[in-house]
C-alpha cells in the first residue's frame, strides 16, 4: 500500500486537540504513523487545510427505499447527469443519485465513510448489493427494529435478554452495524391505520408503548456493547408541536450509561423541533430542544438541515409520508415490510418562498448554533429528506458565516426571521467546529473513533485537504469561497491512496462494509432461535434459511466481533 | 437576421443527442467553433461538424440568429433544447424532444416530429407543419409539471397524451389528436380542430380543451351549457359549443371541455 507524506498543511484534528497547527502527516500501509516511510510520495499542502476524512452518520444512500425513490422520480434524474469517464461510471440523480455516483460525489466532498440508516431486515440483501456498488467509501447500515414483532413481544414480556439475543441474531443475519428505531411503535400501528402520537400511545395488539420500546432497546444496545448507541428517529416527525415529544424522548434512556459515548443518538432533530398548532402559526422550538440537549449528558443529535431544494423524502416512517403527501398531493408510495416496518416515499419541494420551508431551514441552523458543544450536534441533511448531501458545503458556509445567513434571511420568506431565533444568533463556527460536526463527532458517535474521524497515530489514512488558506481567508466574509472550497476537495485520501485531486476523481477504490457480530450465551441463543423458527413458519412469507445475508454478499466486510456472553449466562 | 446553415452528412444509425443546436449557443461563434460543439452519438462524445456541414454566419445576439437545417434529421434528438431566442428552421422531419424546455424564440419544422416535442416548454413558438408524435407538449417522465407557456401549432395530426400535465400555454392541432389529450391538465388551452377518439381531459383539474371534431366524452364530465362564439384565453372561437366541466373523478376539478355542435 501507498506511503504518503502530507506536508505543510494546517491541520484541524479536534479528537487530538490539534486546532489549526502546521504539521506533517505520515501514512504508511494505509494507516497514520509517526515517521515518514522510506520512498513515500510527498504532497505539499502549503496554504491548505487538512481534516480527517469526512464521516457520515445518517444518509439514505442504499436499500429498497432509496431504489424505490429512484424509480419514483425519473424527473429527479434529469437534473443531474454524469457521463462516464475513463475512470468512473455514468450516473444520474440529484436527490437520489445512483450508487456509483453516490460514491464519487461523497469523495469529491472529502468524505471517506458513510452509513445508511434504515435497512428493513427483509431488504438487507438488496441493501448490501447496493452498498457493494458504492465506491470510494467505507460503509455500514442500520437494521430497523422499531416495529419488529419479536422485539415488541420480548420487551412487552420483560424478556430483555431474549430481546438482546434476538437483536444480536438480527445484526448477524442482516450484516448490520447498529440498531435503528424509526417512529417506534408507529410503523406497526400504521398497519392498523393508526400511529403512535405520544410516547405513551400503545401499539394496537402488542400493547407496548414507544417509551417502552426505546428504553428497552437502549438497554439491549448497552447489554450487547455495540459500538454505536441506538439510532432513533423519534415519534411525530414533521408534526406541529412535536418538540414536546422530542424533549420527552431525550430523557427516556437516561438510565443507561456508556463511558465512551452517548446512549441515544437522536437523528434529524430539525424535523422534531416544531412549535405551533396550525401551519399558520408554525414556529421554531429549536431553542427549547437545544436547551434540553445542552443539559443532557447521554444524548447527542444530528441536525437534518433543510437546504431549500426540490428533494425526495424517504423514511421508514410510513404514516408520516402519508401525512406529507396529504399536504402536497404529490405522488407517493407506502410499503408494509411484513413483521418489521413500513416505509414511505414522496417528493417534496422546500421552496424558499414558503414560510414553513424557510422556518425549517432556520431550525436546522439554530440547532447547530445553539447547542454549545459541537460534539453533541452533528451535521446532516438526513439525505435526501432535508436536501441532498451535495449541499453540505453550503451548510458549512451558513454555519461559518453570519453574513451568509443574513443574506439568506433576506432572500427567503420573512417568517424565517420572525418565527425563529436565527436572526439574533451571532455565533460562527471555526474550522475546528466544522471538523467536529462533520468528522470527529460522527466517528465518536459511531464508536469508530479509534480508527476514524481523527489523524492520530493508528488512525486510518483517511484525509481530506481543502484549498483554504486559513491565514488569508475570513470564512465569515468569504462564505462563497468556503462553499466552493468544501465542494471540491483539493485531495481526498483514503487508506493512503489519493482518490480525488482538485475535485476530480483520480482513482476508484471500494471501501469496507462494517458490521457487528455480538455473541450472546449459547443456550439463550438456541432458545431464541427456536422461537424465531416457530414464528418464521407461522408469519413470514420467506423461509428462515433464505433470510440471513450470506457472507459472500458483502464486499470487503469488516466484522466487529463483540463478546456479549454474559447476556443470558 | 443572420443565418447558419447545417446540412446533414450521413447520419449514424444510433441516435444523436444534439442539445447544442440552439441559437443561444451559436450566437457570437465562428463556423469553426460551432462545428466543434459537443454532440453525443450513443455514449460517444463527438463534434457537430462530424455530422453536419456548417455554413453561413451567426449574429452576436441569439435573437438575430437563424439556424436552418437542410434535410431530415429523424434520428437527431433534442434540437433546440432550452432555446431562449432566435429561430430554428428544420427543412425536413425531426427526431424526439424538439424544442424541449424552450423558453423563447421560434422553431419551425417543415416535416414531422417524433414524440416529446415541446416537452416542458415555457415560452416561444413551436410550429410543426407535418404530424407530431405522442407526448406533444407533455411533462418529463414522472414530473407533475408539464408545459408552462408558449404556443405549439401542429398543422397535421398529433399522437396520444398531448399536453400531459399541462400547466400553461397553448397547443393547437389542425388535424386529429390521439387518446388522452390534456390528461392531468391543470391550466392552459388545447384546441383540436379534427377529432380525438376518447378520454380527452382525463383527470384534468383545470384549463380548457376544445374539440371541433368527433369525440367520446368521459362519463366523469358534466354538461354545463351551450356557448356561442366563446373566447378562451384570448382565442376567439366561432360556432356553438356544448361545454362540460370535469374531470369530476378529481376533487374540486375546474377543467372545461368545449365540444363543437
Amino acid at each position: 500500500m501507498a506511503s504518503l507524506i502530507i506536508k505543510n498543511g494546517t491541520v484541524y484534528d479536534p479528537a487530538n486537540n490539534v486546532n489549526g497547527e502546521k504539521m506533517d502527516i505520515y501514512i504508511k500501509d494505509g494507516k497514520i504513523v509517526e515517521k515518514a516511510a522510506r520512498g513515500a510520495k510527498k504532497i505539499d499542502c502549503n496554504g491548505k487545510i487538512i481534516m480527517p476524512g469526512g464521516v457520515e452518520i445518517h444518509s439514505h444512500i442504499a436499500g429498497g427505499k432509496v431504489n424505490s425513490g429512484r424509480l419514483l422520480r425519473p424527473e429527479d434524474h434529469k437534473k443531474l447527469v454524469m457521463p462516464k469517464t475513463k475512470l468512473t461510471r455514468s450516473g444520474s440523480g440529484f436527490s437520489t443519485p445512483s450508487t456509483f455516483m453516490t460514491g464519487y460525489l461523497y469523495s469529491k466532498l472529502g468524505y471517506t465513510t458513510a452509513m445508511t440508516p434504515a435497512m428493513p431486515p427483509l431488504m438487507a440483501r438488496h441493501t448490501h448489493e447496493e452498498l457493494n456498488d458504492i465506491p470510494m467509501l467505507d460503509k455500514g447500515s442500520y437494521p430497523l427494529t422499531d416495529g419488529n414483532w419479536f422485539i415488541m413481544r420480548y420487551l412487552k414480556d420483560g424478556d430483555i435478554e431474549k430481546a438482546a439475543a434476538y437483536a444480536a441474531w438480527l445484526l448477524r443475519s442482516t450484516k448490520g452495524f447498529a440498531l435503528k428505531i424509526t417512529n417506534p411503535g408507529g410503523t406497526e400501528a400504521w398497519g392498523w391505520g393508526k400511529n403512535c402520537k405520544s410516547l405513551d400511545d400503545p401499539v394496537p395488539y402488542f400493547d407496548i408503548t414507544p417509551r417502552e420500546i426505546i428504553k428497552g432497546l437502549a438497554e439491549v444496545n448497552e447489554m450487547l456493547g455495540l459500538p454505536h448507541s441506538i439510532h432513533l428517529h423519534a415519534n411525530n416527525l414533521g408534526r406541529l408541536g412535536n418538540y414536546e415529544t422530542t424533549i420527552d424522548t431525550i430523557k427516556v434512556p437516561s438510565g443507561t450509561k456508556n463511558k465512551d459515548r452517548q446512549t441515544l443518538h437522536l437523528t434529524h432533530v430539525q424535523f422534531h423541533s416544531y412549535g405551533g398548532d396550525s401551519w399558520k402559526n408554525f414556529e421554531s422550538e429549536a431553542e427549547t430542544v437545544a436547551k434540553a440537549v445542552n443539559k443532557t449528558d447521554n444524548a447527542i443529535i444530528d441536525t437534518g438541515n433543510v437546504t431549500l431544494d426540490n428533494t425526495t423524502t424517504m423514511t421508514a416512517d410510513g404514516p408520516m409520508e402519508y401525512y406529507l403527501q396529504s399536504l402536497t398531493h404529490f405522488k407517493w408510495m407506502n410499503r408494509d415490510v411484513e413483521l418489521e416496518t413500513a416505509p414511505g416515499i414522496t417528493p417534496f419541494i422546500y421552496s424558499p418562498k414558503m414560510s414553513t420551508a424557510a422556518i425549517q431551514w432556520a431550525i436546522g441552523l439554530e440547532l447547530g448554533l445553539l447547542i454549545k458543544d459541537p460534539w453533541k450536534v452533528l451535521m446532516t441533511t438526513d439525505h435526501p429528506n432535508g436536501g441532498p448531501f451535495t449541499r453540505y458545503p453550503r451548510i458549512i458556509s451558513w454555519l461559518m458565516s453570519r453574513p451568509a445567513r443574513d443574506e439568506m434571511l433576506e432572500k427567503v420568506n420573512a417568517a424565517a426571521g420572525k418565527r425563529s431565533s436565527l436572526a439574533s444568533i451571532d455565533r460562527e463556527y471555526d474550522f475546528n467546529d466544522i471538523a467536529t460536526v462533520t468528522r470527529a463527532g460522527q466517528a465518536r458517535s459511531l464508536g469508530l473513533s479509534e480508527t476514524k474521524g481523527h489523524l492520530g497515530i493508528g488512525a486510518h489514512g483517511d484525509v481530506a485537504v481543502y484549498d483554504i488558506d486559513p491565514d488569508n481567508m475570513d470564512p465569515s466574509k468569504d462564505f462563497k469561497g468556503i462553499e466552493k472550497a468544501f465542494s471540491a476537495a483539493a485531495y481526498t485520501i483514503k487508506g493512503g491512496e489519493v482518490l480525488v485531486r482538485d475535485g476530480e476523481i483520480v482513482k476508484v477504490t471500494y471501501g469496507n462494509t462494517y458490521w457487528t457480530n455480538p455473541h450472546v450465551d449459547k443456550s439463550l441463543e438456541k432458545e431464541v432461535l427456536s422461537d424465531i423458527e416457530y414464528n418464521f413458519k407461522r408469519y413470514y412469507s420467506v423461509n428462515l434459511a433464505n433470510y440471513p445475508v450470506q457472507d459472500k454478499y458483502v464486499k470487503n466486510p469488516i466484522e466487529l466481533k463483540i463478546d456479549a456472553q454474559k447476556v443470558g449466562a | 437576421m443572420k443565418e447558419i446553415i447545417l446540412t446533414p452528412k450521413e447520419l449514424p444509425d444510433v441516435g444523436l443527442i444534439a442539445e447544442t443546436i440552439t441559437p443561444d449557443l451559436f450566437a457570437g461563434k465562428s463556423i469553426g467553433k460551432i462545428a466543434s460543439l459537443l454532440i453525443f452519438a450513443g455514449n460517444q462524445r463527438k463534434k457537430l461538424g462530424d455530422f453536419f456541414e456548417v455554413a453561413g454566419k451567426s449574429a452576436d445576439d441569439a435573437s438575430d440568429t437563424r439556424i436552418v437545417i437542410k434535410g431530415d434529421i429523424t434520428k437527431v434528438k433534442m434540437v433546440g433544447k432550452g432555446t431562449k431566442a432566435g429561430e430554428i428552421v428544420i427543412e425536413g422531419s425531426a427526431g424526439m424532444y424538439v424544442g424541449e424546455e424552450m423558453r423563447g424564440g421560434k422553431i419551425t419544422v417543415l416535416g414531422n416530429v417524433d414524440s416529446f416535442a415541446g416537452q416542458t416548454m415555457r415560452g416561444g413558438e413551436l410550429v410543426i407543419k407535418g404530424n407530431a408524435g405522442d407526448y406533444l407538449g407533455a411533462a418529463y417522465r414522472g414530473d407533475w409539471r408539464g408545459m408552462r407557456g408558449g404556443v405549439i401549432l401542429v398543422e397535421g395530426n398529433a399522437g396520444a397524451e398531448t399536453g400531459l400535465f399541462m400547466v400553461g400555454g397553448k397547443i393547437k392541432i389542425k388535424g386529429n389528436c390521439g387518446t388522452f389529450a390534456g390528461v392531468h391538465m391543470k391550466k392552459g388551452l388545447i384546441i383540436i380542430e379534427g377529432q380525438t377518439p376518447e378520454r380527452a381531459g382525463a383527470e384534468m383539474t383545470g384549463g380548457s380543451i376544445v374539440v371541433m371534431g368527433d369525440t367520446d366524452i368521459l362519463p366523469t364530465f358534466a354538461p354545463v351549457n351551450e356557448e356561442k362564439n366563446p373566447e378562451i384565453d384570448g382565442e376567439k372561437l366561432k360556432g356553438t359549443f356544448q361545454t362540460y366541466s370535469g374531470d369530476h373523478a378529481e376533487r374540486g376539478a375546474k377543467g372545461m371541455l368545449y365540444k363543437f355542435v
